[in-house]
Parts: C-alpha cells; structure tokens; sequence
C-alpha cells in the first residue's frame, strides 16, 4: 500500500500504544541546548535516572552565547551559568559537546546537518520549536518542552499522537531576487499561523525539487511559523550528495546501503495525503513581514493591507499590528526606514544566505544610520564563508562580523534592539518584544533583501538593487 | 511530581483577549536567562503588562482583581511560537489550573498537559459568552469539568473538548509519562535494534 514518508518512519518507530491512546516512539536523535535541557537534568537527577541513550545525545551552546566574544568566563554571568550546567551535564552523562573550543559549535539546527547527525528516516527531537528544520532530509523531527526532554533523555522515547500530512506542491521557477524564504512566507501567509496545526507538512513539487538542501531547510524551518511541528521533503540525490562525506554520516560501503534506505523512504507515488495544496512559486516577488506574527506578509512592491473586508477578528489583529508597527494600512511597505539589519539565524544563517548577502553588499555601503550585523550560524559557517572572502565583503560594507549564535533572532545575548528600533532580520519571527526591546520591531526577509535594506536605509525591492549592480 | 488526577478545575477566571498569543509575550525570552523555572510566575506577560500602563490601562495579569485567578479564557491559536515550558510554567506558577480557548498552538498544548495544566476547547460563540461573562464579574466561578466535558461560568455552559490523549492523563493522574515510557523497556531495544541507521550502517 502507497505510504507517506511521515508514516513509514513514523511505524518505524512504534514501540507500543499507551494506555491514553498515544503513541510510544523510539526517537533516534536528540539534540540539546543550554535553554530548555538544565532542568530536565535536574528532573533526572532527582529520580536519580541515567541518560538512557548519551551515544544518540548531542549538545551545543546557541541561544545565549554572546557574538563578539566567547572568552570564559562569559561576561553575563548567567550565560556564564548556563553554559557550564550544560558542559557539567554532559560530562556526567558522556554527552558529546560542540561547544566553541571544538569549532564546530553553532545554532543546533545548523550543526545537526553539517555534521551529517541529521539523516533520513529519523526520528529527531530537540527543545526548541525550530527542530522542523531537519526535516528537509526527510527525518521526522519536531520541537519538544523541557519536560519531553526529560523524556527522551530518561528513555529515549515520547509520548505522541500521530499527525495528519498536508501535502504542499510548489511549482514554478522562482524569479531571480526571490527566495526559499519568500517562498515559506507565502505559504505562512496563505495557509495561516495556525492552519498547520495537527499537521506534518510535505513539501514538494519541482521548485522543491531544484531547491539545495539550505533552501530546503530554510522552509522546514519555518513550518512550526505555520502551525506545523513537522515539516519534510523527501529524501533525493541533493540529499546523499550533501551527506556524503560528513563526520557522523555513514562511510564507504554502508554509505551507499544508507542511500538506497533513505530512497525508501521517499512517499510513494498514489501515498494518501489528510489535505493537498498547491502554491505557484514562480509567480511570487520578495515578501516582507509588516506584522507582529509571520503570516503577516506583503509583497515588497504591495502595501500595507487595509481593514476592509476583513473579519472582526482579522480587523482587530490587523489594527494591533498596524498601530505597534506604527505603518499605516494603505502605504506602500518599500521605503519603510529600518535602523538595523540582522542577518543569520537558523534559518537564513548558512553560507548559501550568506553568499547570497554578499553579492548584494558588495560594493556598496551600508546606510549611514543603519546597524548592521552578519552572525553566522555555526563556525563551520564563518569558517567556509572566510575562505571566500565573504567577511571582508561584509566589513567593507560596513556590517559587523560576529561569532556564531541564534543571536539576535531571540536577543538572549548582548545583540538587541534598543527602544523602537526597526529590524530588516533575516530571522524567522517578527513577534512583539521578540529581538529583546518590547517595543522594537521586526521585518522578516530573505538575507538577500536585508542586505539590501541595509544599504538603502530603508526597504527595498532587491531585484531593483541587483539590476542598478548589474548595470553600473 | 506525584500525580494526583485532575477531573475539574474551578476558580475565578481571567480573561485574555487577541488570537494567536505567542509564547514570547506570555515568557520574554530574557527571562529565560535561568537554569530553573523558580520565579516564572512574575514574568507573566511583562511586556504586555508595560504596554498596557504606558497606555494609562491595566493588563488583565495586574488587575487586582484576578489575582487569584485559576482559569484562562483565551482566544485562538494560543501558544503559538517558541517551544519554551517556560511559557506554561509560569501560567501554572501564576495559579493557572485551566486554559479555556477556541485552539491551541500544538507544542504549547503539550507542554500544558505535562506539567498538569489542563488545556480546553470551547466553540467560538461559548468562548465568547464566557468571556463577557468573566469580564463582567471578576468573582464569577468558573468550572472546567474534564469528566462531563463542560465549561460553566455563570448561567453559561459550554460543551468542551479536549483530545482524548489528553484528557484521560490529566483524569487518570497519569500526564507525567516517563516511567511509562521506561516500563518493559525489552519493547523499545527490540524496536532499536531493527532500525537501519542503528543496526546496518554503523
């Protein structure tokens, strides 16, 4: 019988039916960070259980490392206190950590791939809701709280109900100037903030199909944005040929055995889908977020959406973002003033983004009144984008070139907006409060078009940019 | 944490008006700047608690009145973003028992049932019935009954829904699930041993 992709390795990992109807699935990866893990260790230290599975356990220091140096101790002694519960953690339990000193530290989800930890056919679990990113390969993974890590730490399992699967077709070839991350803004904006909910989300289609593996983990990432806590694309040739030769992929003949499981794997032609829906990529411009949640997007040569016509509801989320965004429904989002530029994350903070910036600032200045930073997402990021002379492009431009972290995405760290900043953030939520000032606001957009707003001072269409570089 | 079931919640209720309220307005992540959850109950909407006396009003969190409050009325898609416990932690600490809403976010959801806050689904119209109903009488009970499936506040009863994963570990006490998880644990290695990545590629 066809399956899906979600559902064979979601059988896979089976082990038995609890008594309240959940199901009990074997999770074959957990990765962990210094946010959500101190206190599942202290739950485990309590009931004085061990670590059932240390081998299948990963840790790395992201959310509040700070970027422009990591010398120890830390200067906030609460990053210093996290960071060394984490490291005595994982001494005690012989967990491995990515910490700086290895150089392969950075955001979890973009050390997850680059190590080659993130395969096929996984199950992956992480305290942190952007775990769909690993999705892209065709893992099942999702974001867990503090008490789910526990879980998995304690037993290696969870507790879970089954999911339905939205199949999401992605057709067209995307204009130049636009992005993998345009593409999930668009999907976000016309399924909803919370259409996703109680769905894995397949994304397919031949504009996924051509995607490389950053673009594709740049629209798993943003699934949870949709309501989704799963996001996958089915494994396929992009998938072996990144994982061939990474540190903890399989090697040599059990490589070649792996690639042929991880085909398997793939959903099969006629598999039965909860709900289908098709989105036209070709057709779509840069998106840029005006809102307060991820949904809340425009085309960069749109405008701000009016009130009319819209539900009570919708009219009254539309007035809150409006009025906290200080934009006035009506006007055009380009030329929106912006104070700083953030490019990284995990979801844009991969040396693909960071190539793709570049291109833009190359060259150019950025805006007198603009701050702006470059954070890449993991040393092996900043490592592969200094060989190519990416930092110097970015320092000439004026950027900062920071040390790798989640950033501000979250603003765990010194990096935040002050007061009413305005942030062109290559970043994955534009969330009240959420790049640490409570009134500073966020505008999410492809790396490319932050570049491109921090040259300006303001937004702007990239293509426009592209075209005035191509000429000159 | 021994479990205790859980078949009703009752108490005063505070309501919270707005869809899609995301976990970094409940918790700001700066105060997840912590190893424990110890103290989460004051950083309860500090933001949205800031704005509102920017704004010369009173956040429904600050409302004397509601101090002892042990039922959240929400809207939908409540919990959405981030995954941080923190964000249901501090509800509980705060002396939530119940959340009352049209739709939760899915990770949200599931942290709530794990740390024992009952989470329920009321149709819009209910929603808000109670809503207005709460608003208008700051010392209304209300009760959320998991085992007649009912929200009652006032005059006013609501049918209430709830997954029945959910629902029965909070009325069977049994929503902290790791020593399930660990139980006959033969099953899970038998099932380890048959994964490829585990067994063939090594």
């Amino acid at each position: 019988m066809p399956e899906t992709l979600f559902r064979k390795v979601w059988d896979r990992h089976a082990v038995r039916t609890l008594a309240n109807g959940q199901t009990q699935l074997y999770i074959g990866l957990h990765l962990i960070h210094e946010v959500t893990s101190p206190q599942a260790f202290d739950a485990l230290a309590e009931r004085g259980w061990p670590v059932k599975a240390p081998h299948r356990t990963f840790a790395t220091v992201d959310h509040i490392l700070p970027t422009r140096s990591v010398a120890r101790p830390l200067v906030d002694p609460m990053a210093e206190t996290m960071t060394a519960a984490l490291e005595r953690n994982c001494r005690a339990h012989g967990i491995p950590l990515f910490d700086p000193a290895s150089g392969n530290q950075g955001i979890v989800h973009v050390i997850g791939p680059e190590l080659g930890l993130t395969q096929p056919g996984l199950t992956i679990t992480c305290g942190d809701s952007h775990t769909s990113t690993h999705g892209a390969f065709g893992a099942v993974a999702f974001g867990i709280g503090t008490s789910q890590v526990r879980d998995v730490l304690a037993s290696q399992c969870l507790a879970v109900s089954p999911l339905r699967v939205r199949r999401i077709t992605v057709t067209g070839r995307l204009a130049p100037g636009v992005y993998a991350k345009d593409v999930i803004l668009a999907i976000i904006h016309t399924l909803g903030v919370g259409g996703g909910a109680g769905f894995a989300y397949e994304y397919g289609g031949d504009a996924i199909d051509r995607m490389s593996m950053d673009e594709r983990m740049t629209i798993c990432n943003m699934s949870i944005e949709g309501g989704a806590r799963i996001g996958y694309v089915n494994p396929d040739q992009t998938t072996i040929d990144y994982l061939r030769g990474r540190r903890f992929a399989p090697a040599g003949d059990a490589f070649d055995r792996a690639a042929a499981w991880w085909r398997t794997l793939a959903s099969d032609a006629g598999a039965p889908y909860d709900d289908q829906v098709t989105i036209d990529a070709g057709r779509l411009a840069p998106m840029v977020t005006w809102g307060i949640d991820p949904g809340q997007s425009v085309p960069v040569d749109a405008a701000v959406p009016r009130p009319d016509g819209l539900a009570p509801a919708d009219r009254a989320r539309l007035a809150e973002a409006a009025a906290f965004m200080d934009l006035t429904p009506g006007r055009p989002i380009a030329g929106t003033r912006i104070d700083v530029a953030f490019i990284g994350s995990c979801t844009n903070g991969r040396l693909s983004d960071l190539r793709e910036a570049a291109r833009v600032v190359a060259g150019r200045r950025v805006a007198a009144h603009v701050r702006a930073l470059v954070v890449p997402g993991s040393q092996a990021v900043a490592a592969a984008a200094a060989r190519e002379g990416l930092p110097d492009i970015f320092q000439a431009a004026g950027f900062e070139w920071r040390h790798a972290g989640c950033s501000m995405c979250l603003a765990m760290n010194p990096d935040r907006l002050e007061g009413r900043e305005v942030c062109a953030s290559s970043s994955n939520r534009n969330f009240k409060g959420r790049q640490g000032s409570p009134t500073g606001r966020t505008l999410l957009m492809s790396p490319a078009m932050v570049a491109a707003a921090a040259v300006a001072g303001e937004v702007v269409d990239v293509r426009q940019v592209a075209l005035a570089g191509a000429s000159a | 944490m021994s479990a205790s079931a859980i078949t009703r919640v009752d108490g005063p209720a505070i309501v919270l008006r707005g869809d899609d309220v995301d976990t970094d307005r409940i918790v700001p992540a700066r105060f997840l700047k912590a190893i424990t959850f110890d103290g989460l109950e004051a950083a309860c909407f500090a933001d949205d608690r800031a704005e509102a006396a920017r704004a010369g009003g009173v956040h429904p969190f600050d409302d004397p009145a509601r101090r002892s409050a042990r039922v959240l009325l929400v809207e939908s898609n409540f919990g959405c973003g981030s995954s941080r416990e923190h964000a249901p932690q501090a509800l509980y600490r705060r002396g939530i028992r119940a959340i009352v809403g049209r739709s939760f976010a899915e990770i949200f959801f599931g942290n709530a049932v794990a740390i024992g806050l009952a989470c329920a689904t009321v149709p819009a119209d209910a929603g808000d019935a109670l809503m207005r109903a709460a608003e208008s009488d700051p010392r209304a009970e209300a009760v959320v009954d998991l085992v007649a499936r009912e929200v009652r506040l006032g005059a006013i009863r609501a049918p209430a829904t709830m997954p029945d994963a959910a629902r029965s570990s909070l009325t069977s006490g049994t929503w902290d699930v790791t020593g399930l998880l660990l139980a006959q644990y033969d099953e899970v290695e038998r099932v380890a041993a048959q994964l490829e990545y585990l067994r063939d590629f090594q």
